[in-house]
């Protein structure tokens, strides 16, 4: 009965498209009874499969055959394991939280049954991937969250930022999933089945250039839609979406898709040294960049965009590390969902307070206005900068530490990145909730209703508690049968064994000083009303994200445009011009032949017998030879 | 035989000629029966020759044809009088290129 839990919100997509005006007034609370539907179902099944022995927690569930032909079968099978299982909670239940708070969020837009929808379809369609038993059925839930991800960026369509991002985001989209289509027929081709545990035992007899091009293409698909260099540029602009949806699919689930895709696609990875080398790559330039770029963002919304690239950079390094990453990647990007979602829904809270106003610099002082938004999203700053005892203190923890064993060099600068967040995310809070007030004196800030508290404090406390999942190594014992567990060897540092806890307190000084340097420059100091013009190259260079799309406009963008004209001059010259003389050619024979057409039977007459004396006189010619 | 076959020449020979020169519609009519009859001499002759009756049954098909292109093509030379008072098929070249 895994389908169920696609079923409800697919369902709940249907009804609110379908149905009149008339469910404007109920709309929104079909949506979220069908999300928290599905999101009770999935505890169901998740407190099912823990009463499972350890090694026997994979259930099949298989609807149709949904294409056969010769050899080639794709069955329509949902796979409940225990990655999909955690997927499925994090999916529904940080779902569920969002759909609420949109209730409220959302309350004066007068299409907000048709964002519910999206919203229900997103879910749907995130399930599916998530659940794909056949890299088939899951590039079917891919292309269905990339869609869901197209109608919200571009909710508010009257905007012309609004569909523009919309459309990068998905022709940006596309570029990765060139990627995922080449690998899923490189798959068929190779193997002659693209379901996912076949081609996981298929693994072994290949050869090995043909894992290493299986690998970089899935990770090529990865980048698009986890925004990781070199396909970033789409997730900054996608913030033009409503708040809630930068929430659920740009920062908590649909991001993270990438680094589920690598990790269920574990046996290619494990068996290309080069692939796995190649995620490590992305990941530590994109958690690099990511960083930078929120350092320098005075959009609130953006900075925590450029947050959530660097903590996804985060995850996908620690899913080229292999076995002994892959849990803790899985373990970072659930406490990533936890707290990204809940300080991009406390952003969302900020900005109805402020009258959809993003610019930080005109904040300030917010901590009284809003106690309980500033209370909830403090304890997810505490989360992502690493504060000890938080969430995201054991999960990035475990990260740096199985990167350090790894390459000293690689963990280090995850170190350094550890620092850059704890400086962007203390520059967030100190612009946002401390120092003097600097908004107009018409702005009144307010705290939201109860409808959007209420998830806020629920998510604050999943950022507080989510690092109990590593109690006893819970979380690496529980994917163990999916992506198998290695212990990474011990962290050696300039000829020395470091222990863990040493480690951690090397993170913690080196947030500290991140934290101390934002606290003195944005903090203690008076913040400008108005973003300064005059500033250092490396600001330049941050704020203009890295001039990300400056590359993409000359790397992709101008040859695409070149060649497009090219073609169309040729098209206009060449082959236009082809056709109409072949054209004017006919048309001047057939004029010419008109005149035989001239209307007397007699001379018709005359044609017909002499075709026939020919005729016969051929026939002659033929018989006496 | 071969009288017979001579005399289906020269009727076959005087109805194409007929329809190639001459203008009243009527006459046009009249040896383009002639060409056809010329034939069914052409097939009867040459049915009594093999011995088989082929070429009788044929010239039976080519009688019933000529009959209902008669009794069409009389219907349209008395309505092309009527309307233009005239048959001359020279006159009657309203469709040309």
């Amino acid at each position: 009965m895994v389908w169920l839990l696609v079923a409800f919100p697919a369902l709940g997509a249907a009804l609110l498209l379908t149905w009149g005006k008339e469910s404007d007034r109920f709309g929104h609370l079909i949506a979220t009874a069908a999300s928290a539907a599905s999101f009770v179902w999935g505890v169901v099944l998740f407190v099912r499969l823990l009463g499972r022995d350890h090694d026997d927690r994979t259930v099949t569930d298989t609807l149709f055959t949904w294409i056969s032909t010769g050899d080639f079968h794709v069955e329509m099978s949902f796979v409940y394991d225990p990655l999909a299982a955690l997927f499925v909670l994090l999916i529904t239940g940080v779902g569920t939280l969002i759909h609420v708070y949109s209730i409220g969020y959302m309350e004066h837009d007068e299409r907000r049954r048709r964002f519910f929808a999206f919203l229900n379809l997103f879910v749907a369609a995130m399930l599916v991937l998530v659940l794909a038993g056949d890299y088939l059925v899951l590039f079917l839930g891919w292309e269905g969250v990339g869609l869901a991800s197209y109608l919200l960026i571009g909710f508010w369509q009257h905007k012309p930022t609004a569909a523009a991002a919309a459309k990068k985001a998905f022709v940006v989209n596309r570029v990765g999933d060139i990627g995922m289509a080449l690998a899923i027929m490189l798959m068929f081709k190779e193997f002659g089945t693209t379901e996912i545990a076949a081609v996981g035992d298929s693994v072994a007899g290949t050869a090995a250039s043909t894992i290493t091009a299986l690998g970089l293409l899935l990770l090529l698909g990865a980048c698009g839609k986890s925004a990781q260099v070199p396909l970033q540029s789409w997730l900054l602009d996608a913030m033009e979406g409503p708040t809630p949806v930068s929430a659920l699919i740009h920062a908590a689930t649909m991001v993270t898709a990438g680094v589920y895709l690598v990790v269920r696609s574990n046996a290619i990875f494990d068996a290309s040294e080069t692939a796995r080398t190649a995620v490590v790559v992305v990941g530590l330039v994109t958690l690099i960049a990511g960083a930078i770029i929120g350092c320098a963002k005075d959009d609130i919304k953006k900075a925590l965009a450029g947050s959530t690239m660097s903590q996804i950079g985060y995850m996908m390094l620690a899913a080229g590390l292999g076995p002994a990453g892959y849990a803790f990647a899985i373990f970072h990007l659930v406490t990533h969902g936890f707290f990204k979602a809940n300080m991009f829904l406390g952003a969302g809270s900020v900005m109805h307070a402020m009258d959809d106003d993003v610019n930080m610099r005109h904040y300030g002082a917010l901590r009284t206005a809003l106690p309980v938004t500033f209370a909830t999203f403090g304890l997810g700053y505490l989360a992502i900068i690493g504060f000890p005892g938080f969430s995201g203190f054991f999960s990035k923890d475990k990260i740096i530490e199985a990167a350090l064993a790894h390459n000293v060099w690689i963990g280090l600068a995850t170190v350094l990145g550890a620092g850059i967040t704890a400086f962007y995310m203390t520059r967030l809070m100190a612009m946002t909730f401390a120092g003097q007030k600097r908004w107009k004196d018409e702005v009144h800030p307010h705290e939201s209703p109860r409808v959007m508290t209420v998830p806020l404090m629920v998510l604050a406390a999943a950022s507080v508690l989510g690092g109990i999942l590593l109690l006893g190594d819970w979380i690496t014992d529980w994917l163990e049968p999916v992506v198998g567990h290695t212990e990474h060897e011990h962290v050696v540092i300039l000829g020395a064994e470091w222990p863990p806890i040493a480690v951690s307190a090397l993170v913690t000084v080196v947030v500290a000083v991140g934290v101390a340097l934002a606290w003195f420059t944005y903090g203690r100091r008076e913040v400008a009303g108005e973003t300064p013009e005059k500033v250092s190259f490396l600001t330049r260079f941050a704020r203009n994200d890295l001039y990300g799309d400056t590359v993409n406009e000359w790397v992709a963008v101008r040859p695409t445009m070149t060649l497009a004209r090219g073609i169309a001059r040729f098209d206009q010259h060449g082959f236009h011009r082809a056709i109409t003389g072949a054209v004017g050619l006919i048309g001047e024979g057939a004029s010419s032949m008109r005149a035989w057409q001239n209307g007397f039977v007699r001379s018709y007459a005359l044609g017909v017998f002499v075709g026939a004396l020919a005729l016969t006189l051929a026939l002659l010619v033929v018989i006496w030879r | 035989m071969s009288d017979l076959l001579s005399l289906s020449m020269i009727l076959f020979t005087i109805g194409a000629v007929g329809v190639l020169v001459r203008r009243n519609a009527l006459i046009v009519f009249m040896c383009v029966e002639l060409m056809l009859n010329a034939t069914n001499l052409a097939f009867v002759a040459f049915a009594r020759e093999h011995g088989n009756l082929d070429g009788q049954l044929a010239a039976f098909f080519v009688m019933v044809v000529a009959a209902a292109e008669v009794v069409v093509g009389l219907a349209i030379i008395i309505a092309i009088h009527r309307s233009r008072g005239s048959i001359s098929v020279d006159e009657v070249r309203q469709v040309r290129g």
